[in-house]
């Protein structure tokens, strides 16, 4: 029998959350063009499943080296809080003399975000820090960095260009998904066309074999956490330039969460080892897509939680091939 | 004199597969009682079967007189038998005191009674003769001195057996003889030591009596005194040294060219020290000795996994200046690791990607093998190794173990090593798989490979290698060639006699 992917499980529950809603809920498959671009239920699901799925992709890599990363979200708030500040207030920063182009802006916030990557890496792969403490310290003192960069404030800015980063729409799809799913394509050639996974994987499988064979674990971590550094850099991009402020506070708090629980429901072992890309974005997309659902049926929104702690506990349940075979022997009987 | 401890017919199967088969055992009082016997003899599921950790099928077991059936640890301890493991059992972040204590701290109305506990814990280290800091944090100690709180520890409880399993494998020469004054002190207070170690010097030195174990069966117990060392290890490895010989001569190579790989005196602290040993292009080179005799530690440092203190290690006539896996690799060195599960296979990868990764490694990340190329070289050794079954998508926890073995083979065959260090490459798997590695072992060794070979098996070695360095107790002892390579010798070499 050809083997099913590991993110075929997720896939299969997020088809039954889009079939409960095509029969049950009215016009949640209804799409519609206005001004050249798609709306509709469908659309809304990927374009806010974006910031969790560029967060999940880093996350992913992270994961399979046997690490975790759960500084992303305060990493988010250091990227928007360097991009706000750079726009709306030119005069504080380096930039004095003249405001620097919107399109500095943004290189300039993930070069922030790459660099507090390196960080991260620096303390698993050179120092020997554990993921979670090592990336515990980001997650606090990054956020205290942010608020720091804010001067205490929400800086907010009127910035047409850059707002379009979220709020505009290419090809009828919004910015956002385009973001996404070029940022997926680039991670799978990136980790499948070279042999960048398969160190990945294998470091993350057997440490000490990946060191017998050769393979220099410090660096392979390293890139994962510069990696999951950048993409939490893009995804605070998004969020900032869809509300055009940037607020450390609440700047993608609690997302790294997300983000984990979506690359465990992609099939991704949080032990380290095989990874999916894909399924860690299926799995970003099955949370969102439970979300919107919840929303758009009218449940109190506290209920969304704890629905979605039920689908993660049943996708994980479904991706062990043990409970599969217990499964079937008990319908059989 | 009465036995403290007797055991009678004592057996244990796994999976239906004997373990240990009617075993008679007994020790006295004041008595160091040795148990020897190659990987796989019984040695550990005995200890475990008196200590509580499995319950025996069959036999029974007297402790001064009384049946015991202890069925925990714990119950063990109560009797009156306490066990130090190889590996420390303790917790590092706790104090010496607190470990001495755990579990038994002196209490009063307001919680543990910290003082009283002091005294008690430096009275149980002064019992050993052993002046240490009992506030200190654990895992600041040494592995020696690790080692002599877990003794003291285990002798707090009124222990009348002390079963010591591998204590001396980490420590070194002063550390050892600091444990045997221990192990004296003991015996003169009438406890009786049951004592498990591979270094055939400080069997001699300590034991009254030793017992041989092999295959699960008991071989005999002697009195140390009555024994010589050849004998004592030919009752091991189960043939009579005198009738061994040499079964087949190898056809020697023209070694002509330079050493391949020369190590000068080479020595890790706390390892082997001073091995010397040269390899050229056609040479299959033994390392024999019993088990933890150093013959693994030679190879990890003629890999680079473990980095050498002191000596020379020269490849193709120079010194690398930074030796690591990747650099061996790089001179064409190879390396299989006798722990096929920790340091050799990618469970979750597929067949395909453990065979193909050191070629991969050696092409560098960004120049990756097309799959097609993948599946060919994969493909390729599934079928010469014979490897089953021939998927090359199947993950290799998969596979048995003797198909692990052959995968991981294939994975160094890829990159054509002029040199492969083989560590008990036939170690656990089927008789036929073991023939055809080394087959093609020899079959490379004569169009010029090198080898260096570790195996339990001496008729093995014997087979297959065209010099034996002997190694006892972490030192090479002797260098086997030519026609002088035979079981006999080789046994009279690791007997020291």
């Amino acid at each position: 029998m050809k083997r099913l992917p590991n993110w075929c499980w997720p896939a299969i529950v997020l088809a039954a959350v889009l079939i409960f809603n095509l029969v049950l809920t009215p016009g949640f498959f209804h799409l519609e063009i206005r001004d050249g671009r798609i709306y509709g239920s469908l659309i809304d699901i990927l374009n806010r499943a974006a910031p969790v799925g560029l967060l999940s992709l880093g996350m992913t890599l992270v994961i399979a080296t046997g690490g975790v990363d759960l500084s992303v979200g305060a990493i988010m708030a250091i990227a928007g809080a360097v991009a706000a500040g750079l726009i709306a207030r030119p005069s504080e920063t380096p930039f004095a003399g003249g405001a620097p182009s919107l399109g500095l802006a943004a290189p300039l916030a993930l070069v922030a975000a790459l660099f507090c990557g390196v960080f991260n890496g620096v303390l698993v792969a050179i120092l020997e820090f554990q993921p979670i403490v090592a990336t515990l310290l980001l997650m606090v003192a990054g956020r205290g960095a942010a608020q720091l960069l804010a001067n205490g404030q929400i800086v907010t800015f009127n910035a047409p260009g850059f707002a379009m980063l979220a709020r505009g729409a290419t090809l009828g799809l919004p910015n956002p998904v385009w973001l996404l799913l070029i940022a997926l394509l680039v991670f799978n050639l990136g980790t499948r066309a070279t042999a960048l996974g398969l160190f990945v994987e294998a470091t993350g499988s057997n440490p000490t074999a990946a060191k017998v064979v050769g393979i220099d674990a410090r660096k392979v971590k390293l890139v994962a956490y510069a990696l999951s550094g950048l993409c939490a850099g893009l995804a605070g991009l998004v969020i900032t330039a869809d509300i055009q402020a940037a607020d450390a506070n609440n700047s993608g708090l609690y997302l790294e969460l997300d983000a984990i629980l979506a690359v465990a429901v992609g099939g991704t072992a949080l032990s380290g080892g095989r990874f999916s890309l894909v399924g860690s974005l299926v799995g970003a997309l099955l949370m969102q897509a439970l979300t919107t659902t919840i929303l758009t049926r009218g449940v109190t929104p506290e209920t969304t939680l704890m629905l979605k702690a039920a689908v993660v506990v049943l996708v994980c349940l479904l991706q062990e091939p043990k409970f599969r075979e217990s499964f079937k022997r008990r319908v059989r009987a | 004199m009465a036995s403290l401890l007797e055991v009678r017919g004592m057996g244990k199967r796994f999976l239906g597969v004997a373990a240990l088969e009617n075993v008679d055992f007994d020790l006295v009082k004041g008595e160091v009682h040795t148990l020897m016997g190659e990987n796989g003899a019984g040695k550990s599921t005995l200890i475990k079967c008196l200590t509580g950790v499995y319950q025996p099928e069959s036999g029974t077991t007297q402790l001064s007189g009384h049946e015991i059936h202890p069925r925990s640890p714990d119950e063990a301890v109560r009797l009156g038998i306490s066990t130090v493991y190889q590996e420390v059992n303790l917790v590092p972040n706790l104090s010496v005191m607190e470990n001495l204590l755990l579990g038994r701290e002196p209490r009063g109305p307001f919680g543990i009674q910290w003082r009283k506990l002091q005294k008690r814990a430096e009275a149980a280290m002064m019992r050993l003769g052993v002046e240490i800091d009992v506030r200190v944090r654990l895992g600041n100690l040494s592995i020696a001195h690790q080692q002599m709180v877990a003794i003291a520890r285990a002798l707090d409880v009124s222990a009348q057996v002390l079963v010591l399993d591998e204590p001396t494998s980490s420590l070194d020469a002063d550390e050892v003889a600091a444990l045997f004054a221990i192990i004296r002190k003991l015996k003169s207070e009438g406890i009786g030591i049951i004592f498990v170690s591979h270094f055939l010097e400080q069997v001699f030195e300590i034991s009254d009596r030793v017992t041989v174990l092999r295959n699960g069966q008991k071989v005999g117990t002697w009195s140390i005194s009555e024994l010589t060392r050849l004998e004592l290890v030919s009752q091991m490895i189960g043939r009579d040294a005198t009738e061994l010989d040499r079964a087949a001569t190898l056809e020697v190579v023209e070694n002509s060219g330079d050493p391949i790989l020369q190590a000068k005196g080479i020595s890790k602290r706390g390892s082997v020290s001073d091995i010397s040993l040269e390899l050229r292009a056609g040479e299959t080179l033994g390392l024999a000795g019993l088990l933890g005799s150093g013959r693994t530690e030679v190879t990890r440092l003629l890999y680079g996994i473990d980095s050498i203190d002191s000596g020379s290690l020269q490849i193709d006539g120079s010194q690398p200046s930074r030796y690591r896996p990747m650099t061996a690799i790089q001179k064409g060195i190879g390396y299989l690791s006798e722990d096929r599960k920790g340091e050799g296979i990618f469970p979750e990868l597929s067949v395909r990607e453990n065979i193909v990764i050191l070629e991969q490694v050696k092409c560098g990340w960004l120049r990756r093998m097309s799959p097609s190329r993948q599946k060919e070289l994969a493909d390729d050794f599934i079928v010469r190794l014979k490897i089953q079954p021939p998927d090359s998508e199947r993950a290799i926890q998969f596979l048995s173990g003797g198909n692990q073995q052959k995968a991981l083979l294939a994975r160094w065959l890829a990159v054509e090593p002029r040199l492969l260090l083989l560590d008990e490459p036939t170690r656990g798997i089927d008789v036929g798989a073991k023939f055809e590695i080394m087959s093609l072992v020899e079959s490379m060794r004569q169009s010029g490979s090198s080898f260096v070979f570790i195996s339990s098996e001496l008729a093995e070695v014997v087979r297959s290698c065209t010099k034996v360095i002997v190694m006892r107790d972490r030192h090479s002892i002797g260098t086997l060639e030519g026609d002088a390579i035979t079981e006999s010798n080789i046994v009279q070499e690791i007997a020291g006699s």
